[in-house]
């Protein structure tokens, strides 16, 4: 399965937010010798809490355009987001299951020339990095450890759930995205509210961002309760955003202080397999930006030339 | 979001409160603490003190059936067994109570549904959808109800502002400042991706499907009710 390409859905937070998310997966595919193919002219997936609020079959028809990008070129797509998966998968896979859904979506795409034929398939970058390359090859590449580091987990909701429908992981008990992680040598240090929702799905976060934080402070008070951990891992940018620049709105808003690195997984395995935090710039997360801080270097265990 | 706490509400809150978080013993000051906390956060609460029961006698079930064509095939499974809510992140700190929206819909009571401000708390983790004994797919019936929601007239700016982002910029989260470039810049990417915000022709393409939806009017008409 070697030299598998994917055509690469940005989605708006990654590129537009965490692009240190964009280098770094760049990085860790290229390492594991695959292909990320830009997708020229990609939208928004369309953000699923609003436009699948809002409109389901334009919520659809804009998810199903950017699929016939990728089915023009023949490639599968691959996403870091949980949310442009949540848009763009079970958009894939509605329509291959519903045909009037099918029908009414492309009525509306004819009007740009386009039709939906539902030749690809969709994968998270975990899925990708974890059926497609590996997790024995993935242990080979890595040469910089997280040995002693403690490791807390943000698996968010839409790569595994609905779990019927995506049938890949125990929603309750999952463990692909954890075996990834533990990939990087890192201890993963579990907490009660693990699987909870960071807050920040459904256009809660847009709607009213300090219910959003609530669920965001609900984790991290949970992780205290166990004991704390180094650092946070997540497989999406819009969790990342809400757990990171998150701290700063809770300072804002709560006067509560927390400070926890939070890394996209794929920022964690470039890490690991050697590179240096600077190479995909770890250090332009939002939260260190706005705070004028920078990540806890001797807690990840990383040594940096200049302080 | 508009605040609405009465003093039923407070006692209301108190025992959820109470139920969620550790117990605290009762203090003078302890319903002032709840009465602050509550204006903080801006929760919605309502009583039947506030509030007079509604007489159901015969359900209309036209709402049920326009759910069930809008997304949420399975509502009429529910037996109300509570699994939803209990599992509910949302429910745990709002009034969003997903058992009970269930339950109106049932009920026909759409006015109630598609009106309540509450209706958007639900963060779709889909926990409920796991969980739910009967394959009720809950957030897919909430989804659909926001969906009867819109269609009527119920939304929230900030979710339509970030619909209308999407019409002219492509993107939910734009571009949209030389600081975002920047960043991109200083990780070692090309100032702007190879999305809709470096190709304008993405955009035509999606105002074009909007108008062909009526997405655009959707969000329009919206915006001349508010004026
Ligand atoms: S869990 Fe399912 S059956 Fe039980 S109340 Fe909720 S929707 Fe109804
Ligand atoms: S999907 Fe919505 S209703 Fe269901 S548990 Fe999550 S927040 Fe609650």
């Amino acid at each position: 399965m070697a030299n598998k390409s994917f055509y690469h859905f940005l989605g708006c937070i990654i590129p537009h937010r965490y692009p240190s998310v964009e280098k770094a997966v760049k990085l860790v595919f290229n390492d594991l010798g695959m292909g990320l193919l830009d997708m020229d002219g990609a939208t928004c997936c369309p953000a699923p809490g609003v436009f699948g609020s809002f409109d389901r079959v334009t919520w659809a028809t804009i998810a199903a355009r950017n699929l016939t990008i990728a089915e023009a070129g023949g490639h599968p797509i691959t996403t870091g987001c949980n949310g442009c998966f949540a848009s763009l998968w079970d958009a894939n896979h509605e329509l291959k299951h519903d045909d009037e859904l099918r029908d009414a979506v492309n009525e509306n795409l004819a009007v740009v020339d386009r039709e939906f034929k539902g030749t690809i398939e969709v994968w998270h970058y975990v899925d990708a990095l974890v059926e497609i390359a590996g997790l024995s090859k993935i242990r080979e590449k890595v040469i910089r450890p997280f040995t002693g580091v403690r490791m807390a987990l943000h698996p968010g909701c839409h790569w595994m759930r609905p779990k019927n429908i995506k049938q890949k992981d125990d929603s309750e008990r999952p463990h692909i995205f954890r075996e990834l992680c533990e990939t990087s040598g890192a201890t993963y240090v579990p907490y009660k509210d693990e699987l909870i929702c960071c807050g920040a799905g459904g256009a809660v976060r847009t709607a009213d961002v300090k219910i959003a934080l609530e669920f965001t402070m609900q984790k991290f008070d949970s992780l205290n309760a166990a004991g704390g951990a180094d650092m946070m891992i997540t497989p999406c940018p819009f969790c990342e955003l809400q757990l990171d620049m998150g701290q700063v709105e809770i300072q804002k808003y709560f006067e509560k202080e927390y400070t926890l690195d939070i890394l996209h997984v794929v920022e964690l395995l470039a890490l690991a397999f050697g590179h240096e935090p600077d190479e995909f710039g770890l250090a332009t997360h939002l939260q260190y930006m706005q705070r004028k801080t920078a990540p806890a270097w001797e807690k990840l265990g990383i040594k940096m030339e200049e302080s | 979001m508009s605040c609405l706490i009465t003093k039923s509400s407070i006692e209301f809150a108190y025992i959820t409160y109470s139920r969620n978080r550790i117990l605290r013993p009762f203090g003078n000051g302890f319903k002032d603490e709840i009465q602050a906390h509550l204006r903080s956060r801006c929760i919605i609460l309502t009583s039947a003190e506030d509030k007079t029961a509604i007489d159901i006698d015969t359900p209309d079930d036209s709402f049920v059936q326009m759910i069930k064509k809008t997304g949420g095939p399975n509502i009429q499974n529910c037996y109300q067994c509570g699994t939803c809510s209990g599992s509910c992140p949302a429910g745990a700190r709002t009034n969003y109570l997903v058992r009970g929206i269930i339950r109106k819909a049932l009920l026909g009571l759409k006015e109630q549904c598609i009106s309540a401000p509450e209706l958007w708390y639900c963060t779709t983790c889909y926990t409920c959808t796991d969980r739910c004994p009967q394959d009720v797919k809950p957030t897919d019936v909430i989804k659909a109800i926001r969906n009867i929601a819109v269609a009527e007239g119920y939304m929230l700016e900030p979710h339509q502002k970030t619909a209308l982002k999407v019409l002219e910029a492509g993107h939910a989260v734009p571009l949209d400042k030389e600081s975002w470039e920047n960043l991109r810049e200083k990780v070692g990417l090309e100032r702007v991706p190879p999305n809709a915000s470096r190709y304008s022709e993405a955009i035509e393409e999606i105002k074009k499907i909007a108008k062909k939806t009526g997405f655009d009017k959707l969000i329009e008409e919206k915006k001349q009710k508010e004026e």
